[in-house]
Order: C-alpha cells, then structure tokens, then sequence
C-alpha cells in the first residue's frame, strides 16, 4: 500500500517529489505548506510551494492564521483553494455570507484570484501569474478555481444533498472534452496523438494497479517501524 | 565552575547550535528585539539578524504548523512558545501532525522540530498560565517529552533536542528561570532519555522531575535530619522514560513516593506507578504514594494554589506515610 501500508488513500507524501502530504483534518495542511514556504524562502531557494484545499478548509482558523502570516513574511506560496460548493454534505452558502472565498484574500493585504476551475488553460494562466509574483519575492496569491465534485464525499455516500439538475449541470461542463477540442482545433495535437496519450495513461494505470496487486502484505510487526528517527 | 541562569543557559544552548548549523532556526512571540518573554532569546535576534530569529504573529496554530512544514523541507526549527497554555491552541500540529508524519508515510520524512514552552504554578498566575501539560504529549507516540530542572540539564538537554532529528517538546518551568546553577563552559550534551539521581538514600526513593526535584531534595534534607534517608531520581526527559533508572532505584530502597507538580489523573505519575507495578511490583514494600495537584483547575489565589499544588510538607508526610507500612 501507500507509504508501506501506513498511510491508506487519505496520508500520500513523496518529499523527492516535492509532496509532502496529503491530509486527513481539514485544513491542517495550510500552515505546513506555508513553514515549506517559509522554509525555501530561509534556504534561498527558487521553490513556490502550492497548497491545495477546499471550501470548508477555509473556514479553519488554520487558513486565516497562515494567510496572514504568509502575507507578513511575502511567503513564495499558492493557495489553490478548490471550492466545489460542499463541505462534505452542507452547502457552503449556508454556513458562509460571502460568495468567494477569494474576497478573503484583500484583508491579508494579498491577490484574490476567482477562477474557472473546469477551464484548464483558465487555471494555467492565473497559477503562472501567481507562481511568478512568489518567485518574485512579491509574496503569496489566493486563487479560488470554481468547480464541482462529480460524485460523493466519500464512495458509498447516498447523494442526498445535491439537486439531480445541479450535478447533471456541472458533469456537462466537464473540463478535459472541451481542452482536447482546444488542442486539436488549434491543430497543437492531432486526433491519433491524443490516443496515443490516452492510451499510455490507461496502460500506466493498468500496471499501478497490477503492481498493487502483486505487492506483498506488510508483516504485522512492520507496525511498529517508522516513528522515531 | 562559573554558576549562570537557567533562561541564560538556555540562551547559551541556542546560540551554540545556531551556530554549529546555519538550518537552526528561531521563531515565536517576542522573541526578536524583546529578547523573549523570558529573556531565553536575549541578544540573539542582534547576533543571528531576522531571518534566523522570527518574531511571529500570535498564531500558535500557524507559526507551529509552519515549524513542522519548515522541518520536513530542511529546516531545524527551535519554536518558541510564550507559555505552555497555549499550546492547546497548536497541538493539532504537533499531536495530529508532527508526531504522525513521519509514520504515516513511511518512514520517507523527518520532522526534527524542538517546540519550547514554559510551564508551571506557585506565581499566582491564575489557572491559564500555570499548567504543565506533559502528561498530554508523552501520551502521543512521536513525541519526545524533556523537563530540565537545572541549568545545566536545561542546556544539555536543549543542545541535544536541537541535534535530535524527531519532535520534540521541551518544557521549561518558569520559577526556574531565575535560578543558578554550575554550567561549565566547554560543548556538552545531556543525552535524551536519562534520568539522574539527585540525592542517593537507602529508605525511599522519589521519582520526580522540573521544578519538583529542588522541592524534594529540600524535603529529603528535612527528612534526613530524621533519620530518613530518601533517594531523589530526576526523570530529566519524560518520554523516553528511563524505566531502568526507576526500577534500579526501587529495587534498592523498596518504597516509592512519585512527586509531580500537575494533575494526577492519567499522568506521568500514573505512569511511573503502573510501570512499577508491572515491572517491580515485587521490589515494593508499601503501596506507591504519589504527591500531585488536586483534580481543580490552578486558582489565583496564593492560599488557593497553595493548597492545590505540592508543597515541601506534602511531600514530607508522603514518605512518612510510605514508611508506616
């Protein structure tokens, strides 16, 4: 399994990719992708740290308290927050007054970017915008991709709180049709390449889960590995 | 041997590692220009400049998340916490964060964060800025528990937190600070995981550790005079505990007085006792007594926490009580 079986779907991290962890509580990541920031910033380093999260995590104390420190400190940060409407099952016009989340961001003295995050080349242009100003030392930039979740919070969950109508709407605005479509009417990629890339994703996929399978078990006792440096 | 403070032999630790190894870093309320609430950081924003000592916003939640961020990207992170209160407010961090990242993905990260937070009553500081929360954090697996009672532990025991590649929460007592103690001038360390014997005795041994250990050792003098010779084990760091030292010392003296100065329930006395009673049991002559805090939050008062918190005759009639079996 992930991270020799202690980590499960909810706890992937490969620091010499640059990942470095996906969390289970809500929110909790922010102020460690903001000390990664903080971090290359110290080492004189080039990197921007991205840090992803939802509408609900913008609700933590945990995102207010970072923002308002990574703005302090011109942190080389991202805020990618994915707002796709739910916190789990309550809609977040319910337990929010403000529309965009990105209208937090003028209060930490930072960039509020609100952005269609089914259109692909949309997100692209506002990330390179924002990942240059970090690199620039001007400091950290709130983007806010709207979007949708296409099925549950977690697998098996009944959709009980979300109109039919509604999600039909957003699966039609699905963002990979239309970007091919852009590609190939620009004539950037042809019809058979685009196979071809669909293809090799699919047969990477076949081999990940082929290789999950026939990855032996932990031994019980590996439980016990891993904590202490 | 020259005698220093406790918050200077701490300001001594930090500065020598900050030295050694251009990744220490500092930050936390104060502790730039101010010098630090407890003038632990004194002169060092001047000597290091402000990328290496950070004052941050009052964010305990932030500023110790971005400790454990900054610790997994290559960064040695020494935080400062302005008094152990709070660190309620940025235990998510450190409980559900710190402690766990390493394994739960595998081994493939270090998080070598020393968070720094004073502790501790018998200032009339009312009942949010007198707690010892140790027992919540040597609970947690991950977490490494240090609570120096002397100047010189204080500095061995920070130089080596700071060298140390896992989590660690060192606790410092706030009636310390002011006082002084032989530090000798040359690089030590005290090992992490080490307790001490303050005192040897034959009749009772003590397990104790913090501000506890100066109030015992004037306890045993007091019962010495008596006849009673106690013997006073300071546990230096709560976790790792060093059972073999407790045990060594129950064997050799057959009666045990556990001494500590926050609540007993589910504690680090708790743990002291059941690890006798599982280990040792058969050493033991009289029932483990333990001298804590009555289960009350720690009042404002100074007849009040008087009343709460151990006290040099508390502890006295516990050994006499140990010794009636």
């Amino acid at each position: 399994g992930y991270n020799k079986g202690k980590g499960g779907s909810m706890h992937i991290a490969w620091p010499e990719l640059g990942i470095l962890g996906a969390n289970g509580i809500v929110s909790c990541g922010i102020p460690i992708a903001t000390g990664a920031a903080l971090s290359a910033k110290l080492r004189k380093s080039d990197q921007v740290t991205a840090c992803f999260f939802g509408d609900g995590a913008s609700n933590e104390g945990a995102f207010h308290e970072s923002l308002n420190a990574a703005s302090a400190f011109d942190l080389p940060i991202v805020y990618v927050c994915e707002n796709n409407l739910y916190a789990v099952g309550t809609r977040q016009s319910k337990v929010r007054k403000i529309e965009d989340i990105a209208d937090r961001a003028p209060s930490y003295s930072m960039p509020g970017v609100v952005v269609d995050g089914n259109d692909v080349v949309a997100v692209y242009e506002v990330t390179k915008e924002a990942v240059e100003r970090a690199r620039a030392g001007e400091g950290p930039t709130l983007v806010e991709c709207k979007t949708y979740r296409w099925r549950t919070h977690f697998e098996g969950e009944p959709d009980t709180y979300r109109p039919p109508e509604e999600v039909a709407a957003w699966r039609a605005r699905e963002p990979i049709a239309p970007y091919r479509k852009m590609l190939i009417d620009q004539k950037i990629f042809k019809q058979q390449d685009m196979d071809l890339i669909d293809q090799a994703v699919i047969d990477e996929l076949d081999q990940a889960v082929e290789f999950a399978r026939n990855s032996p078990l932990p031994q019980p006792e590996d439980a016990l590995q891993d904590l202490w440096v | 041997m020259r005698e220093i403070f406790y918050n200077q032999a701490i300001k001594e630790a930090l500065q020598e590692e900050m030295k050694n190894d251009p990744s220490v870093v500092l930050w936390g309320i104060d502790i730039g220009p101010y010098g630090g609430a407890n003038a632990a950081t004194k002169g060092l924003y001047e000597e290091f400049g402000a990328e290496r000592v950070i004052d941050m916003p009052v964010s305990e939640l932030a500023y110790v998340g971005m400790g454990v961020g900054a610790a997994a990207t290559g960064i040695r992170p020494v935080i400062e916490l302005q008094f152990s209160d709070w660190i309620t407010l940025a235990s998510e961090m450190i409980i559900n964060q710190a402690a766990k990242m390493r394994y739960m993905f595998g081994g493939v990260m270090e998080i070598p964060m020393v968070v720094r937070a004073p502790v501790g009553g018998y200032l009339s500081a009312g009942a949010q800025h007198s707690n010892s929360f140790e027992s919540m954090f040597s609970f947690v697996p991950g977490i490494k528990v240090v609570m120096p009672s002397t100047p010189y532990d204080a500095k061995g025991l920070l130089k080596s937190a700071i060298r140390d590649n896992n989590v660690i929460v060192f606790f410092e007592h706030k009636k310390l600070y002011g006082v002084k103690g032989e530090v000798p001038d040359d690089d030590y360390t005290v090992p992490l995981g080490q307790a001490e014997v303050k005192r040897e005795g034959k009749d009772v041994t003590i397990v104790t550790y913090a501000y506890m250990v100066s109030m015992c050792l004037s306890a045993a003098e007091k019962l010495a005079q008596e006849g009673v010779d106690v013997e006073v084990l300071d546990l230096r760091t709560i976790d790792p505990m060093d059972k073999e030292a407790i045990l060594r010392s129950v064997e050799k003296t057959s009666r045990l007085v556990v001494v500590q100065e926050t609540w007993g329930d589910c504690s680090v006395s708790s743990e002291v006792s059941a690890m006798v009673a599982e280990h040792g049991l058969y050493y033991l002559d009289a029932p483990i007594i333990r001298v804590t805090a009555e289960d009350v939050p720690i009042p404002f008062s100074p007849v009040l926490e008087e009343f709460v918190l151990p006290s040099e005759q508390k502890i006295v009639n516990a050994v006499h009580r140990v010794l009636e079996v």
